[in-house]
């Protein structure tokens, strides 16, 4: 019973991060229908950049109590993050707008190679430890074990998407951005400047994304030019399996795809009689993804017989 | 067809004579590394016109493409080397690579016939890594691929006795294993280039643009779009099967690491650059990026030049300039360099595909 | 027309490679060997790669730092570095490319999925090679007689863990990344466990792109092992480390050469205390010559990250069989390679039937006071 509380909790944790990231995923596409591949670079950036101005902070200031210098680090990786993915959709994707579908595309993969290697000259091919400044203690929950970085992890998360969604349906900015996702000539015409929430839009999922990115570093203890590859495309399979372009739907999925990823891993041994062993954890992952996909094509909270094509 | 009426033989039969005579200047000039790459040139040329058959002209985005070169790799591997004693000769394998190929694409094909865009690009993609992560594991319990320790040993092609793997001497000329497997690839890529051109402008191909513009008036057109698409996914994956065989023969070892996803996306990226659906750009785009990426470890030797010394760690710049290459390519030629005449028009009207 | 466009491109494009080759340059006088060396530079072991690259680039500096005379003629060795990029595919353009340049031999390549491919090269140009860190048993049973590494592979290295395992505990659990390297050391240590008695209790795995290790430690924490074995590099073994003490677990972590470096002790902190790891080969300090190395290393490029001990007397293996040819004829010097009798800094170098280093040393090492000390060293069976 612990151990399945355990695993609840790894996916959990697990999920916290790919549905932030998701979010980032699903905005853009929610707007722009635009897989924009450089998301998870960004999330990556982030995660440099704080590590980086904690280190500075250390130096300068080594009095500074460790949650403080952790907050400012956030608060530098948000705020570069957000001007970074400003600066990518009004260079890179803007001008594209109007072109054939996958151009868009395959700027976003060279932007997100350029990323990786601008990351790798900056700060080396190294991995760079996360500093330890954040308290590191063990609760104990029903048998199982949690760190004060995952709880914070767990709140954060949580309200984050409270505000989110409070941001989406309260507030004339979220009024206008789901007037731009369904039209955005009819959006123009009521009078909504569109460039201007796809700006807006970039930045809340750009800012979410360096979130996501601290996260990350602070929970595995590291950062690498190369990490935000696999964790953008994870986070992108939880938006699709949520049904991509909704907002609650990237929330439900990477928390999902978490929880699916941590008990595969732990069961799919027992399950199979130990014929299939967790080495196939990602295949479980996906296998999941393609039967949701397969019975409900728009995901599982994507609006049905909207053609997108 | 107005380039053929005009002056049809001198421009083709100037082609071919360059491309026959391309290994051996390559040789002599750059280095018999440089033939290695242009072999390579052209089993990305066989991949990227597959793919283009299932992106450019049926508009299925698959990101998992990879999946069906690996298996004819692995088809090969396994048919032509001493993992299980097997060494079958080289027109028995090609074709059983390519079919099981086309069954997997046809694996791939059914159950996502419902699904559209990006939602069947996530599902293939899945495919792609749950391909890979078979052939990463399947040592266990019973050892078929050898898992990630891959296969080696590989039987190079060979007709009769006349090895492909080993280094002859041909009129005189002393030609080596590169050499021998570019003339072999130029010949099945010059196969696919005439399949697809003769794809493009059938029934089929028509019926493949119409799914990509409209699927619900295609099918109201009469269309039968399941088996129209299941074609299209078979037809990219025989190609790609194909590829993988003639891949495998040439390296002499296959391992999982070969058939990431980026490899997938490196195709896609080659057909978007040159020119979806268009087969002239899409070999351009193939051609492209294969040669890219190895003329860029120059940079170090231009820096050398024109700055006196290396600022930069050439190894480092290759990758950041490939990345700026892509981007750049995009903004300024957003239909890719050499796009088909239909999405010339569509981008310039319009404006909206 | 476009035909025909295309085709006067590529002329032109092919007259213009043909003036495009540039003669060697020599610089007074003195003849020019070239070595290649070849590691992934880029992606996510390039930290990995450029480590071996400086390692055999120090080695070349102080040969010519000595003025080497080969046949009677003053000679200035070279390094020609290409990136493989950790590839497969990469890793046979690469070994051509080398090849091409006129090297005369070559140090790499860093992982074996890339050494493998490459060997064949190499054996078909008859240029030696020497591989500073491939160690799956596969690249030298190829029967390329080229082929040579100065670093014990998985079986020798396997035994040697799984035997030590034995003394740590009765019940193992053991990881491996999924790559050739892990997999191949995974079950080499598998195999040596059962025979010394050992409980496999567990055997998990991940990638090497993982950092989340959560899903499978819990599971194996249900199975209280005594000892759990990583076969995998740093940058997973230290999380894996880390999160087992985040889920409260005992056990002896237990790693290889991919998990003995400092990097691992920077990235999991007090977490990494107590670990043990193997690293093929005798202590660096204890080696004639080795501290001095150490430090040389450090000056110029900053901390050892893995293997370039290895890189380092790969080169000076190579240039000594040079030296005893007196030639950096490949063909010549090749036949001088398998009677290597050499004392480098990573142990005493020589080479068996099949190019694998004979009766290689493999040490223990544990992490004390955010420190790796060493425990014992253990002489490998030929």
């Amino acid at each position: 019973m612990d151990i399945l509380i355990q695993q609840l909790i790894n996916g959990l944790v697990l999920g916290s991060v790919y549905a932030l990231v998701a979010l980032g995923y699903t905005m853009v596409y929610g707007i722009l229908e635009l897989i924009n591949f450089a998301h998870g670079e960004v999330t990556m950036m982030g995660a440099m950049v704080a590590v980086a101005v904690m280190g500075m902070l250390m130096g300068a200031a080594p009095d500074l109590p460790g949650v403080w210098v952790a907050l400012l680090g956030l608060l530098a990786a948000v705020s570069a993050c957000m001007a970074l993915g400003y600066v990518i959709e009004r260079a890179a994707y803007r001008p594209l707008r109007q072109a054939p579908r996958l151009a868009p595309l395959i700027t976003a993969i060279g932007i997100s190679i350029l990323l990786q290697n601008i990351a790798m000259m900056i700060w080396g091919k190294q991995y760079i430890p996360f500093p330890r400044i954040l308290p590191e203690a063990r609760h104990n929950i029903l048998g199982a074990s949690i760190t004060d970085v995952q709880i914070a992890i767990l709140g954060l998360t949580l309200v984050i998407m409270a505000g989110l969604v409070w941001l989406v349906n309260r507030t004339s900015l979220g009024r206008a951005m789901r007037a731009v996702a369904q039209s955005k000539s009819v959006a123009q015409l009521m009078g909504v400047d569109v460039n201007k929430v796809i700006s807006a839009t970039f930045l809340i999922g750009s800012g979410l994304g360096a979130v996501a990115g601290v996260m990350v570093s602070a929970n595995y203890g590291q950062a690498h030019y190369y990490m935000g590859f696999l964790l953008g495309l994870k986070a992108f399979s939880a938006a699709v399996l949520g049904g991509i372009g909704n907002i609650a739907g990237a929330m439900l999925g990477g928390l999902l795809l978490g929880v699916i990823e941590s008990l595969g891993a732990g069961y799919i041994g027992d399950l199979t009689g130990g014929f299939l062993g967790s080495q196939y954890q990602d295949v479980f992952a996906f296998a999941v993804l393609i039967l949701v996909l397969v019975f409900r094509p728009s995901g599982l909270l994507g609006e049905k017989g909207v053609e997108r094509a | 067809m107005k380039m053929f009426r005009s002056r049809p033989w001198l421009g083709i039969s100037l082609l071919v004579a360059a491309l026959l005579v391309l290994p051996l200047v390559v040789d002599a000039s750059l280095g018999r590394s440089w033939v290695r790459v242009f072999d390579f040139a052209l089993l990305y040329v066989m991949l990227a016109l597959g793919l283009n058959i299932v992106v450019g002209y049926a508009g299925l985005l698959d990101l998992g493409y990879i999946a069906f070169y690996a298996v004819g790799a692995y088809t090969w591997a396994l048919l032509a080397s001493p993992q299980f004693g097997l060494h079958l000769p080289f027109w028995a394998i090609l074709p059983i690579g390519a079919g099981v190929a086309a069954l997997f694409g046809i694996l791939l094909g059914t159950p996502t016939l419902r699904l559209r865009g990006d939602y069947l690009a996530i599902v293939t993609l899945g495919f792609g890594e749950i391909i890979r992560i078979f052939l990463n594991n399947l040592n266990e319990p019973v050892n078929i691929t050898n898992g990630p320790q891959g296969i080696t040993l590989i039987d190079p092609a060979s007709l009769g006795s006349f090895s492909l793997g080993q280094a002859h001497s041909v009129f005189g000329l002393e030609l080596s294993a590169p050499h021998f497997y570019y003339y072999l690839f130029l010949l099945f890529a010059c196969g696919v280039i005439f399949i697809s051109l003769r794809l493009e402008n059938s029934r089929i191909g028509r019926a493949w643009v119409a799914i990509r513009e409209d699927e619900i008036a295609a099918a109201a057109m009469g269309i039968n779009t399941r088996n129209i698409k299941l074609l299209a996914f078979a037809m990219g994956a025989t190609f790609a099967g194909l590829a993988g065989g003639l891949f495998a023969s040439f390296q002499g070892f296959v391992s999982p690491e070969s058939f990431n996803l980026l490899e997938s996306i490196m195709i896609l990226c080659m057909i978007v650059l040159g020119g979806m659906g268009h087969i002239p750009g899409v070999i351009l785009g193939a051609v492209l990026l294969t040669v890219l990426p190895e003329a860029l470890r120059y940079v170090g030797d231009l820096q050398r030049v024109t700055l006196g010394r290396v600022l930069i760690d050439p190894a480092d710049l290759r990758m950041l300039l490939f990345g700026l290459a892509l981007v750049l390519m995009m903004l300024f030629r957003p239909a890719g360099l050499m796009p088909s005449i239909r999405r010339k028009r569509e981008f310039s009207e319009t404006g909206q595909p | 027309m476009k035909w025909s466009a295309l085709a006067v491109a590529l002329v032109a494009a092919l007259s213009f490679v043909a003036c495009g080759r540039k003669p060697d340059a020599a610089s007074d006088g003195a003849q020019i060997v070239k070595i290649g060396q070849s590691s992934p530079l880029t992606g996510p072991q390039a930290h990995l790669g450029k480590d071996n690259d400086n390692g055999a680039r120090l080695a070349i500096d102080e040969i010519n730092a000595a003025h080497p005379v080969l046949a009677g003629k003053p000679v200035v060795f070279e390094l020609v570095s290409e990136d493989d990029g950790a590839d497969p595919k990469t890793a046979t353009t690469v070994a051509q490319r080398l090849v091409d340049e006129g090297v005369v031999g070559v140090i790499g390549h860093l992982n074996s999925g890339a050494t493998i491919p490459a060997s064949k090269v190499y054996a078909d140009a008859g240029i030696p090679q020497i591989s500073p860190s491939a160690t799956a048993v596969k690249y030298t049973t190829q029967g390329f007689k080229t082929a040579f590494r100065v670093m014990t592979n998985d079986a020798q290295q396997g035994k040697v863990l799984g035997a030590y395992a034995a003394k740590l505990g009765k019940k193992i659990a053991i990881i491996d990344d999924r790559t050739a390297y892990g997999q191949g050391l995974a079950d080499e240590v598998e195999k040596a466990a059962k025979a010394a008695g050992e409980d496999v209790v567990a055997r998990e795995y991940t990638t090497d792109r993982a950092s989340d290790f959560m899903a499978i430690l819990t599971s194996i924490k249900s199975k209280s092992p005594d000892v759990v074995f990583f076969g995998g590099m740093d940058p997973q073994a230290a999380p894996l480390v880390k999160q087992m003490r985040q889920l409260g677990m005992k056990a002896q972590f237990l790693g290889a050469d991919g998990s003995e470096t400092p990097k691992f002790i920077e990235l999991a902190g007090p977490d990494a205390e107590g670990s043990i790891a193997s690293m093929p080969g005798l202590p660096l300090e204890s080696m004639p010559g080795g501290q001095a190395f150490k430090q040389k290393f450090e000056a110029k490029y900053g901390e050892i990250q893995n293997y370039a001990p290895y890189a380092y007397d790969a080169a000076r293996v190579m240039v000594d069989a040079m030296k005893r040819a007196n030639s950096a004829e490949p063909a010549k010097f090749l036949a001088e390679l398998p009677k290597t009798d050499f004392q480098g800094v990573t142990g005493h170098i020589r080479f068996d039937s099949r190019g694998d280093l004979a009766g290689g040393s493999i040490t223990l090492y544990q992490v004390k006071n955010g420190k790796w000390t060493v425990l014992e060293t253990v002489k490998s069976a030929e």
